[in-house]
Formats: structure tokens, C-alpha cells, sequence
């Protein structure tokens, strides 16, 4: 016993470094994910973000065919970045609604103007009230929905041309 | 010329460093007795080289020699002369360079001045020391050299970070690094005793003032961080359990504790294998600090200059000297007796108690800060440990330490009476009495921590002091005096803790200009919004005209700036401070109506968290000034 | 300390891309009520902020860190209990959002921690001490 006592603090330190060297090399993994995914999106009506497009509600999730939820901003950068991708999963045939996290409509309309639009509906969500509800972190975010609106998967950060496929798959999967 | 000279002064620094590892090693093989005495001169001669080597570097900082890749990268021609000095140190590089010559410094004083060691202990304790001094040569010739030319030289240097001009920060991480040097020389000094198998209270004298040096720093260093904290963050917090400042309280306690074992090591020849471990666990806390710090491992608002490789660097570092410390820790210390036992109530029986809180308030803050990651390697489950664990955590055994802290220095060493002691409390006691009904009487409703913080802070200042009583105050000896000192500094410092967080008065209001709004006794009169603009950075500032009662107005000015490479936003607090505490104010953005936000905080006693810290770092002072004239008086008469 | 420490500075928080919409009316405004207002600053102080470098949501200048002291002022005013909410955020960030770890099997070690520490540091000490002989 009294052996062992000299030889814990050995122990802790070994311990220690094996902790902090896997995660030093493990690569850290700062993504917050949300806990929802399975779960049904909570109850919400969003007014429209833009008057070019209609407004979002939980009804307009559950239509049957699974659903892309992507979470923007026009004063994100990053969302700018991955409009070329939302706009080949639309080419995919793939739906995709929006919600504009603390937006103004004119900032809306431009972006939409400058970047491109593919979206079918646009809630606003001018207090991140919605996305709190959701578990999302961050703007952009990507959610697949399926037909009962039921969330199936969560793609945190922009969408780069080699995730792609993973969103498809996604989106099969949840048909 | 001059960087080619500062390198090889360098090289030269980490050969002698070699030498006094190997030639102390043989020195220490039986029949080598001859070589004990040149170690000592290697060690002076080291610490001279490595002065040269950092002064050189100023010297090319200051004369903003662009041809050196670190000034060119860090500096600029026109920054003021005290930015230049400061930025020597203020990157990777230059702050390594810093942290050897401080720490081959400290070696040459040992070598110089230490006499009372037997030499093959202080041999043995400049070995360890050279080779704690070898990694990070190593790191500096290998893979951070200060001194590489550029070529061609650029025109203009790219400047150093805005937020690194502030002269609380130009001099943050030396006063750091005095505490973290001091700690290793008190470590190099119990591997020392440990490999010669010595350990006494002669040993525990020697190591007594590095230890106090390496504490006042990390005092002073906490104290300055907290308040820098406090008005830079702008939300009037003053510490958070940020990681970071996890990473600097740890090596603190564990000083702290170190401290208190030493003085029973010293005077009662007990605790002598604790000791050796305190002074292991202090050392590895600080190793383990600057780990967390500089490999950005977790997250943390103060993180700066993070880089993964030299994280693992560090962690090799530590893995090797403190690994290499226990083994030796485990292979002898069975042999070390623990020296004297002692009676439970005693001065050194508080002293014991006092460790243990410690101790374990450090091992709260280890595992609380750690847990996460360890939950996440095993599990993958993200988890959050902040406030809330710690202060319920080591909250409670934070107030019992301070109530031993009042008692345990009216008790008396070896053996005393638990009645003579009561009798010896009676009047703190009283006072701590009339404190706790005084305020469950002024504030109903207070909590249970501020409640008990104040009251205990009341009585352990009583009792802090208690020890002067009916003493001749100038025949009392200095440390004496220190220890006083120091343990009220803990008492206001806890003090101005409780008040804060109970008695703050929050005001957050949407204004518009020409509105007054009011927080605690002071009225806020909001005059106007203007743009302002300083050298690197624009600005908005409100000017408020405050008034308390009837008294004079005065105007603050809290600023939202702006700063535009690399492009931050900070608030700038305005804060007025009074006898009875502080006014914070802080300008925030404005809303589609035109009303500005302001963030308005009364924070009575507030400043007492500093004053107590600053107190604590200056009983230290006096407890090192009282202790290093006792030696030498006892020197002096011992050749006479 | 905010802590200072080497290198560390207490920065800051870098500058996020901010919304052109003024912060939520109750990101920065007190409830009415004294006690509820103490409540929700109490819970806003262990909630941790989404984007930030580790800060509490009660300290800190971001647009989402105000719009989740908002979150709580609107439900603490609407009479919703501090735990209740703190449990409907969970539910949907998992435990990283609460600086306040459950008690629950992965955290039993870190509670236990305190007792487990003193207890040992307590046997490590008992031997320190000589029985009081009775005169």
C-alpha cells in the first residue's frame, strides 16, 4: 500500500500526458453538435425573411419527402462561400429551405441577388430564438429533414464542394 | 555582428550548461570530491554567457536591426522605445530566450551565494538545474532561434500586436517567469537532496527564500491578471475559471502550500518527503500551466500565441523532467524518513492542516480543469466544468482554510493547549460574532458564501494581526511581520470577494442622450456619443457626467473601439475608483432607436481583491528580506 | 487572472461577424422584478456562449451570447424555473452548454473528487501525528 502511494503520483502523471497528447494529436474537435438529431423540429412559425419568398412553418417539414434546413446569414461570410454547392444539391433535385438568423429583408434580397437562390421558403429568425431550438451553433448550418419532419442529420459549418456527397447520402438515407 | 555574437554566446551558454550536468553528475561518484568546486564556476560562467546572449537581443531590438528575422517580424522603427525593449520578450522566440537566461541566472546566484548546503547537495541541485536549462537550450538552437538573419532585410518591420502595448502586459510574462524560475530552483533543489539522500532543515533553509521569490511573483503575476481581467473584458467579472486562469492559480497553491512545509521542514524537522513531493507537484504545475497555455488545448479567452508543435514540446519536456523527478521521488523517498511526528494541536499541526486544504483545493482545480478532456478522449461526450463545480467544490474548504489561517499562528510550535488557544481567539471570535449578526441584521438575504466569507474575512483579519498583540512591535522580527501581513492580505482580499459579489449593483439600460440613469448611490447622465480615434484604432465614446448625492459631478468616458489590425472590438471601461469601491461603466451599441446601451456597475469594496493580493505579495517581500538577514546574521556569527 | 498568464493576454474576444439587427431587447436589459432578474443573471453565468473562446453568456459582447441572456430573461419572466430552462438547453447542445456538470455516472468522478482528495490527503496525514498521552 505504502509502495503503491509513492509510485500514484507516476500514475496521474502518465496519466495526464496520455490525455492531453491524444487530444493533441487526436485532433481537437471544437464542433457543438446538436443533441435533436431524431427528434421532430419543435413547433415554429417564422415570418418570411424576404417578400420573394414564402414563409417557413413546422407544417412546411413535414410534407412527405425529406427536406435540406439550411441556417444563414447575409452578414456571414462563409455563407456566400457554399451557395455553389446549395445551388448543385438543388440541381441534385434535393428541396431546400432557409432561415435567416438576425437578418433585415433588403440584406436578404441582396444576397440573394448576388449569390444566388436556392431556396424555397425563407423563415426569419431575427432573435436566434429558432435556432437555439434547433441545437445549431453557428451559422451556416445544414439540417436534412425527413418526410414527417423528423431531423436526420446535421452538417455544421459551410458547405465545401467535397460535401456534397455526404448531403446527398444523407438526404437518401432519410427518404 | 551582433546577432552572430548573441548566437554563439547561446551555443556557448548551452555547452557549459552540458558540462555542469556531466561534471556535476561525476562529481557526485565517490572519490571525485575534486570536481565539486569547478561546477560551481561552470554555473556563474553559464549565467553570464546567457545575459550577454539576451542582452544582445534587446540591443537589436531597441537599434530595430531588420535584418534579424524576429525584429523584422515583431517590431518596427517607429513603435516607443519602451514597445521595443518590451518586445524582445513579447514572441515565441524572445520570451524563450528570457526563460533560460532567468533561469541561468538563478543557477549562478545559487552557485555564488549558497554556502550553508553540503556541496554535494548543491552540486547535485546545479545538475538537475542544468538540466532543466538543456531542454529548452535545445528547443531555442534547434527550432526557435532568436537570432536568424533575414536577407534581404525588409524595409519595415511588421509591428507588434496592438493589444501587446500595454505596459501591465509589456511586463506580464517576466514577473511570470521570475515566479515559474523560482519554482524550478526550489525543484532542482529537492531532486538534489533527493539524490544525495540529504534532507533537513539546513536543506529546507536554502530552498526557503527561492521558494518566497517564486511566490511573490505568482502573487503579483494572479493579482495583475485578475484586475487586467477585470477592466479589459468589460463586464466588470474579476475571475472567471477560464483555463487559463486555472493554469496560474495552480502553481500558486502549490507554492503556497510549499511555503507553509518548508517552514515546518526548517523549524521541526518534519514533513520532509511531503516537502520534496510539494516542490515536484509546484514545479509540474507550472510546466503543466505553461503546457495548457501555449498548446491552446482548451479553449480560453486569454490563449495567445497557441501553437500545437510547441505544445508537444512542452509536454515532452514535462513528461521527461517531471517523470524523471517521481521515479526518483518513488525510488527514494522510502528511504527518507518523514522526521519528527507531531501533537495535533500545534503550530505545525495547523501548518499540516493547512497543507492538506491546499492540496486538495489544488487537486479540485486539476481534475475540474482537466475533466473535460479526459471525459472526451474516453467517451467522446463534449462536457463544460466552470464556476458553478468550483465554487461549490473547493468553496468550502477555501473558507475552512482561512479560519485555520487565523488560528494556526497563535498557536505554538510542538505543543499547546486547545483552551489557551480559545483564550487566545477571544477577541476575533468576539468580532467574528458581532460581524455575522451585524450583517444578517444590515442584509437580509445575503447568501450563504458572501455571508461566510465576510464574517470569516472580519475574523481572520483580527486574528492575522493577533500575533503583534502586546509584542514589541520593533523587536519583532520581519517575518513575522510578513506572515501578518501576508494573512491579512488573504482576509481583505476575501473580503472585497464577498462584498462584490453580493453587494454589486447592476444598472443595464438602453439611454438616450440627455437621459439620466441611476446605479447604487450615483446618478448617470449621458451627455452625448462622439467619435473618437487614437493611433491604431477608432472609437466611440460617451462621455457621462456622474454625480453621486449632492456631491461634485465628474465625467467617464467608456469607449467601444475599434481596432483595425488585426480587427478586434473592445470595450473600454471607464471606472471611477473611491474609497468604498469602484463605478464601472461601459458603452455598448446602439439600437434602431437611437438609445445607446450602457452597462453600469457599483461594486462597493471591489477593490480590496487587489489591495489584499498586492498585501500578500508584500508580507512575502518582508518575510524574504527578514528570513535572508537572519541566515546571513546566523552566517556571521557561526565564522565568528 | 483572467488570468494572465504567459503569453496570455487577456484579449478581447476576436471580432465575430455581427448582425446589422440591434441586440434582443433583453440581451441587455434587466427584468423588472429584482428577484427574477437575480435568477436569471444566476443562471446566465453558467451557461456557456456558443461562439465564444469560453466564456459565459453573462459576459460576453457576441450577438448569440445576447440573444441566449434574452432566451432566459423571456422565459424567466414568463415564471419558468432556472433548472427548467437550463434543462431545455441541454436537450439541445448536450452538456458542453452548462458550466454546471450534472451529477449523472460520466461526472461521478469529478464530484467525487473533493471527498476522495481530503480522504486521501487525510490518511496520508494521520500518520504525521503522535497520540496525546493523558498526563
Amino acid at each position: 500500500m505504502k509502495r503503491l502511494i509513492l509510485w500514484l503520483p507516476l500514475i496521474v502523471l502518465i496519466a495526464f500526458v496520455a490525455t492531453v497528447a491524444f487530444r493533441l494529436y487526436g485532433g481537437k474537435d471544437d464542433i457543438v453538435r446538436s443533441q435533436m438529431i431524431g427528434k421532430p423540429v419543435p413547433e415554429f412559425a417564422l415570418e418570411a425573411a424576404v417578400k420573394s419568398h414564402p414563409a417557413l412553418r413546422v407544417q412546411d417539414l413535414r410534407t412527405g419527402e425529406p427536406r435540406l434546413l439550411n441556417i444563414f446569414a447575409s452578414w456571414c461570410a462563409p455563407c456566400a462561400i457554399e451557395s455553389p454547392q446549395l445551388r448543385e444539391l438543388q440541381r441534385r433535385g434535393i428541396p431546400i429551405d432557409a432561415v435567416a438568423i438576425r437578418d433585415r429583408p433588403e440584406d436578404v434580397a441582396a444576397f440573394l441577388q448576388r449569390y444566388g437562390d436556392s431556396f424555397a421558403r425563407i423563415g426569419s429568425d431575427p432573435a436566434t430564438q429558432f435556432q437555439f431550438a434547433l441545437g445549431s451553433s453557428g451559422v451556416p448550418e445544414t439540417f436534412v429533414i425527413d418526410g414527417k419532419g423528423i431531423i436526420r442529420h446535421q452538417h455544421v459549418g459551410y458547405i465545401g464542394p467535397e460535401d456534397l456527397d455526404e448531403i446527398t447520402a444523407a438526404y437518401e438515407a432519410a427518404k | 555582428m551582433m546577432a552572430e555574437t548573441g548566437f554563439v554566446a547561446l551555443w556557448m551558454a548551452a555547452s557549459l550548461s552540458l558540462l555542469q550536468l556531466f561534471l556535476g553528475a561525476s562529481a557526485l561518484r565517490p572519490g571525485n570530491e575534486a570536481l565539486l568546486r569547478p561546477v560551481r564556476a561552470v554555473a556563474v560562467a553559464q549565467g553570464a554567457l546567457i545575459s550577454l546572449s539576451f542582452l544582445l537581443l534587446i540591443q537589436l531590438f531597441l537599434a530595430t536591426d531588420l535584418s534579424v528575422k524576429l525584429v523584422a517580424a515583431n517590431s518596427h522603427s517607429a513603435k516607443p522605445w519602451l514597445y521595443k525593449f518590451a518586445g524582445t520578450w513579447g514572441n515565441h522566440e524572445g520570451s524563450m530566450l528570457l526563460w533560460v537566461t532567468i533561469l541561468g541566472l538563478a543557477g549562478a546566484a545559487v552557485a555564488r551565494f549558497e554556502r550553508r548546503l553540503p556541496e554535494r547537495t548543491l552540486v547535485a541541485t546545479l545538475a538537475a538545474q542544468a538540466m532543466i536549462g538543456l531542454g529548452f537550450y535545445a528547443f531555442l538552437l534547434f527550432a526557435s532561434n532568436p537570432f536568424e538573419r533575414l536577407d534581404p532585410a525588409p524595409l519595415e518591420g511588421n509591428g507588434l500586436n496592438p493589444l501587446l502595448q500595454d505596459p501591465g502586459l509589456a511586463f506580464h510574462p517576466p514577473t511570470l517567469y521570475l515566479g515559474y524560475v523560482g519554482i524550478s530552483v526550489a525543484f532542482s533543489f529537492a531532486v538534489g537532496a533527493l539524490v544525495t539522500r540529504d534532507v533537513g532543515p539546513a536543506f529546507a533553509r536554502a530552498m526557503r527564500p527561492w521558494v518566497l521569490v517564486a511566490w511573490i511573483f505568482l502573487t503579483l503575476g494572479i493579482t495583475a491578471g485578475s484586475y487586467w481581467a477585470y477592466y479589459e473584458l468589460g463586464w466588470g467579472g474579476w475571475w472567471f475559471w477560464d483555463p487559463v486562469e486555472n493554469a496560474s492559480l495552480m502553481p500558486w497553491l502549490a507554492a503556497t502550500a510549499l511555503l507553509h512545509s518548508v517552514t515546518v521542514l526548517a523549524t521541526r524537522d518534519g514533513l520532509r518527503a511531503w516537502t520534496m513531493m510539494l516542490a515536484v507537484v509546484a514545479f509540474s504545475m507550472s510546466m503543466v500551466g505553461t503546457f495548457l497555455v501555449r498548446s491552446g488545448i482548451l479553449t480560453s479567452v486569454h490563449s495567445f500565441a497557441v501553437d500545437p508543435a510547441r505544445g508537444f514540446f512542452i509536454l515532452v519536456l514535462l513528461g521527461l523532467y517531471i517523470g524523471g523527478a517521481l521515479t526518483l521521488f518513488g525510488l527514494r523517498v522510502g528511504t527518507v524518513r518523514e522526521g519528527t511526528a507531531f501533537d495535533p494541536v500545534s503550530r505545525e499541526g495547523a501548518l499540516v492542516a493547512n497543507n492538506l486544504l491546499i492540496s486538495a483545493i489544488l487537486g479540485i482545480v486539476l481534475v475540474g480543469t482537466l475533466y473535460p478532456l479526459l471525459v472526451e478522449a474516453l467517451s467522446g461526450e463534449k462536457l463544460s466544468v466552470g464556476l458553478p463545480y468550483f465554487n461549490k467544490a473547493a468553496g468550502p474548504l477555501a473558507l475552512l482554510l482561512v479560519a485555520i489561517m487565523g488560528a494556526g499562528p497563535l498557536l505554538k510550535w510542538r505543543r499547546d493547549r486547545l483552551r489557551d488557544l480559545l483564550r487566545r481567539v477571544r477577541v476575533p471570535a468576539a468580532l467574528t460574532i458581532a460581524a455575522l449578526v451585524a450583517i444578517l441584521m444590515l442584509a437580509p438575504g445575503i447568501g450563504v458564501f458572501p455571508l461566510l466569507g465576510l464574517v470569516l474575512a472580519i475574523g481572520a483579519a483580527a486574528a492575522s494581526v493577533a500575533p503583534l498583540w502586546k509584542r514589541n512591535l520593533r523587536r519583532t522580527p520581519l517575518f513575522t511581520w510578513g506572515m501578518v501581513i501576508a494573512h491579512l492580505g488573504i482576509a481583505v482580499s476575501l473580503a472585497g470577494m464577498a462584498a462584490e459579489s453580493f453587494f454589486t449593483k447592476e444598472t443595464l439600460v438602453a439611454a438616450k442622450v440627455g437621459e439620466t440613469v441611476a446605479v447604487g448611490p450615483y446618478d448617470v447622465h449621458l451627455m452625448g456619443v462622439e467619435p473618437v480615434a487614437g493611433p491604431n484604432w477608432t472609437a466611440i465614446e460617451a462621455r457621462l457626467s456622474v454625480r453621486r448625492g449632492e456631491g461634485q459631478s465628474f465625467i467617464l468616458a467608456p469607449q467601444a473601439r475599434i481596432f483595425s489590425s488585426p480587427p478586434t472590438e473592445t470595450s473600454e471601461a471607464a471606472i471611477a475608483t473611491r474609497l468604498d469601491g469602484q463605478l464601472y461603466t461601459v458603452l455598448g451599441r446602439e439600437d434602431s432607436e437611437g438609445r445607446w446601451q450602457l452597462r453600469l456597475w457599483w461594486k462597493p469594496m471591489v477593490t480590496l481583491i487587489w489591495l489584499g493580493g498586492a498585501l500578500v505579495a508584500l508580507g512575502g517581500l518582508f518575510a524574504l528580506i527578514g528570513r535572508v538577514r537572519r541566515e546571513r546574521r546566523a552566517a556571521r556569527e557561526r565564522e565568528a | 487572472m483572467r488570468a494572465a498568464i504567459v503569453f496570455l493576454l487577456m484579449l478581447a474576444p476576436p471580432a465575430f461577424a455581427q448582425s446589422a439587427l440591434p441586440p434582443s431587447e433583453y440581451a441587455n436589459r434587466q427584468l423588472a422584478d429584482p428577484r427574477q432578474e437575480k435568477n436569471a443573471k444566476a443562471l446566465m453565468e453558467t451557461l456557456r456562449c456558443l461562439v465564444c473562446q469560453g466564456q459565459s453568456i453573462a459576459d460576453s459582447d457576441a450577438d448569440m451570447a445576447g440573444d441566449m441572456r434574452a432566451l432566459v430573461r423571456q422565459r424567466i419572466e414568463a415564471g419558468e424555473e432556472p433548472e427548467s430552462i437550463r434543462k431545455w438547453l441541454v436537450a439541445r447542445y448536450g452538456n458542453w452548454v452548462s458550466y454546471d456538470p450534472p451529477v449523472e455516472p460520466v461526472t461521478w468522478p469529478l464530484w467525487a473528487a473533493p471527498i476522495l482528495l481530503l480522504g486521501a490527503g487525510i490518511y496520508l496525514a494521520r500518520g504525521r501525528f503522535k497520540r496525546r498521552k493523558s498526563k
